[in-house]
């Protein structure tokens, strides 16, 4: 989905500022927000701690209220009214369950604050705890539950209250690794059941990679990027977003030439960089970024228009599936290059090799250009 | 082996401890109440229960008005303590020891000195009744002292940090994020607070109440200073069998009638609040 096809927003921000202030200090958190995020749309903020991903998400469930700036809940302006009187839901962190109710009475405890009978409110909850796959715990605490369970019975609360969206604080973090990834898939498969907004607020750029539709990047209190998570990774916008997500080679050298849309960077004999920047003049300096999966490398010289850059291997590393190089270039860059493990590969070069680095220029991204 | 002796090692300080000044001194008195005889002649040990019954018929009264004015300042402890400890919980941010160092200031005060100076301060002429009848603003016989409330009062004044302690403990283990939880699903805020909060810190309740109550009911002191005739609590008998009388068995008899009395009575509260949910609260 992208920006244009959103025709009316579940949730809007307008230039959303959150300042705070301590020891007689003022901090902004957030510094002008503008978002759009669609109907039933599954959005990531993601972005490091301090970022003001968290920030963002509590002015839209109202426990925190902007500075300056709206928010609107399908095109309504909701900007200080109390949480309570929202109609979106949250997933804490935590989970933050009531420990002295049950796993019902937890689900409940929405329904009955909006005041819907007693035998709706029985049927809805059993309903949402099969969705969740928790049918036959209502009468557990969460104290005698699993982390795992915990987390369904978190997301079962907020799910069954219907909301115009969901908001989840990093709700993932707390479970170990194999359930996180089982729990993905599971966020993923409840969200298309159910149909509702996910606004989903992480650091980790795999997980809002693997689920997202789109993507919001954010870095002190800004958004740095917004797309869907293929754009993201494979044109990101600024050397933090390059950063953040994935591994990124950073490399850099004075344009030399313009052609057809991309810029030239001449390193001497065969060696040169092609990347497409429109905005670029001969002379000036260019950074940009290359994935180690798109680089192809080998100990002859590759053929073709290609950028392609001399090395030496300075480190070989075996993961199973992969294998990654690190390589110095004959520039001074450090690159690391992933090569996967197909039944017939044996290693391309081993330490101290000198070898041949090749790209397609497309595969590449000049930063700010 | 020294490894299986460590846990009674550890016991042992503790243990020798409630021995000699709690075991001891218990099946003493215990034998006491159940004796008969003076000072001059003489106590002897007769199985004799009329202490038990003629105590009671006699002081009846007595017991009764020290479950009272107990259950009274026990009440009135909690209508002080909770919101004094929810706002220190809650509100008092980066502040909140110093609150509760101020709350238990006059504490470091001795007992005494702190009742006696009620007395000052309620007196039927003093700093304040003296001046508001100066102004015409209270009756000539207006007065405070020797009234239920005045004793009750002052129980609930020195017993009150054995209520604001236990329910503020309570209220600061109270996850701020359950609040905003509540909130979220539409609860107002006296929703949250009747159905997160508080039935979060009733352990602290109870703990006060435990704390609170029998510790009031067995007093004499107030009663002593800032009651009257008609203030006489069963302390203040106990108090005056033993010293003044030197009738020990009744005395004895009296305290061991007492601690049934609020025994049972804490037995049934804990029932009635039902443990269970107390317990399970507590150990989250």
């Amino acid at each position: 989905m992208t920006e244009n096809q959103v025709v009316l927003p579940a949730i809007e921000l307008v230039s959303l500022v959150k300042e705070f202030t301590a020891h007689g200090e003022t901090v902004q958190a957030v510094k002008g927000v503008d978002l759009r995020i669609g109907e039933g749309e599954f959005f990531s903020l993601l972005g490091p701690s301090g970022c003001g991903k968290t920030t963002t998400m509590r002015m839209i469930a109202g426990f925190d209220e902007p500075t300056s700036g709206e928010v609107h809940l399908h095109g309504e302006n909701v900007t200080g009214v109390p949480p309570n009187r929202r109609d979106v839901n949250m997933v804490f962190q935590s989970y933050a369950l009531f420990p002295h109710m049950s796993v019902a009475e937890n689900v409940a405890f929405g329904l009955r604050r909006k005041g819907v009978a007693k035998d709706e409110v029985t049927r809805r909850v059993g309903e949402i705890l099969e969705i969740v796959g928790l049918g036959g715990r209502e009468k557990r605490r969460p104290g005698e539950l699993s982390g795992g369970q915990q987390q369904r019975v978190a997301l079962a609360r907020a799910l069954v209250n219907n909301p115009r969206a969901l908001l989840l604080d990093e709700p993932l973090a707390a479970l170990d690794l194999k359930l996180r990834q089982t729990m993905q898939v599971e966020l993923k498969r409840i969200q298309r059941e159910v149909g509702i907004t996910f606004v989903f607020v992480t650091h980790d750029q795999g997980e809002a990679l693997t689920m997202s539709d789109r993507i919001a990047v954010m870095n002190d209190g800004r958004v740095e990027q917004l797309g869907s998570p293929r754009e993201i990774y494979e044109h990101p916008a600024s050397k933090f977003v390059a950063g953040f997500i994935g591994t990124s080679n950073l490399l850099s050298g004075t344009v030399t030439e313009l052609r057809d849309g991309a810029a030239v960077i001449g390193l001497g004999g065969d060696e040169r960089i092609v990347v497409p920047a429109r905005t670029t003049k001969v002379g000036s300096e260019l950074e940009l970024t290359v994935r180690p999966e798109k680089i192809d490398m080998r100990t002859e010289e590759p053929d073709g228009g290609r950028s392609r850059v001399r090395g030496t291997v300075t480190e070989v590393i075996y993961l199973g599936t992969s294998t990654n190089y690190n390589v110095r270039t004959s520039t001074g860059a450090e690159v690391v290059v992933f090569t996967q493990n197909a039944s017939n590969a044996n290693d391309i070069a081993v330490r101290g090799d000198s070898v041949w680095l090749s790209w397609e220029p497309r595969h590449s991204y000049a930063i700010g250009a | 082996m020294r490894r299986r002796l460590t846990p009674y090692l550890l016991i042992l300080p503790g243990g020798l401890w409630l021995t000699a000044f709690f075991a001891v001194p218990l099946i003493m008195m215990l034998s006491f109440s159940l004796m008969e005889g003076n000072l001059i002649d003489g106590f002897a040990f007769t199985f004799h229960w009329q202490n038990y019954t003629e105590g009671l018929s006699t002081y009846g009264d007595k017991f009764v008005r020290s479950l009272w004015y107990g259950l009274l300042a026990t009440v009135a402890c909690i209508l002080i303590a909770y919101p004094a400890a929810y706002w220190i919980a809650f509100k008092a941010g980066r502040n909140k020891s110093t609150y509760l160092f101020l709350l238990l200031l006059p504490f470091f005060v001795s007992f005494i000195l702190r009742t006696v100076s009620w007395k000052f301060v309620l007196a039927d002429d003093g700093i304040f009744l003296g001046t508001f009848k100066d102004w015409g603003l209270l009756n000539e016989d207006f007065h405070v002292l020797g009234t239920t409330f005045a004793v009750v009062a002052g129980l609930a004044y020195n017993f009150l940090p054995f209520m604001v302690l236990p329910i503020y403990v309570a209220l600061e283990r109270v996850d701020a994020r359950l609040l905003e939880a509540a909130r979220d699903l539409y609860a107002s805020r006296v929703q949250t607070f009747l159905r997160v909060v508080l039935p979060l810190s009733l352990p602290g309740v109870f703990a006060g109440v435990v704390m609170t109550f029998i510790p009031a009911s067995a007093d004499y002191v107030n009663a002593d200073v800032l009651g009257g005739s008609g203030n006489v609590m069963i302390g203040n008998v106990i108090y005056l069998e033993y010293f003044n009388n030197s009738n020990y068995p009744t005395a004895s008899a009296l305290s061991f009638t007492l601690m049934g009395a609020l025994l049972v009575g804490i037995f049934l509260y804990a029932r009635l609040l039902g443990t269970k949910d107390v317990l399970e609260a507590a150990g989250r």
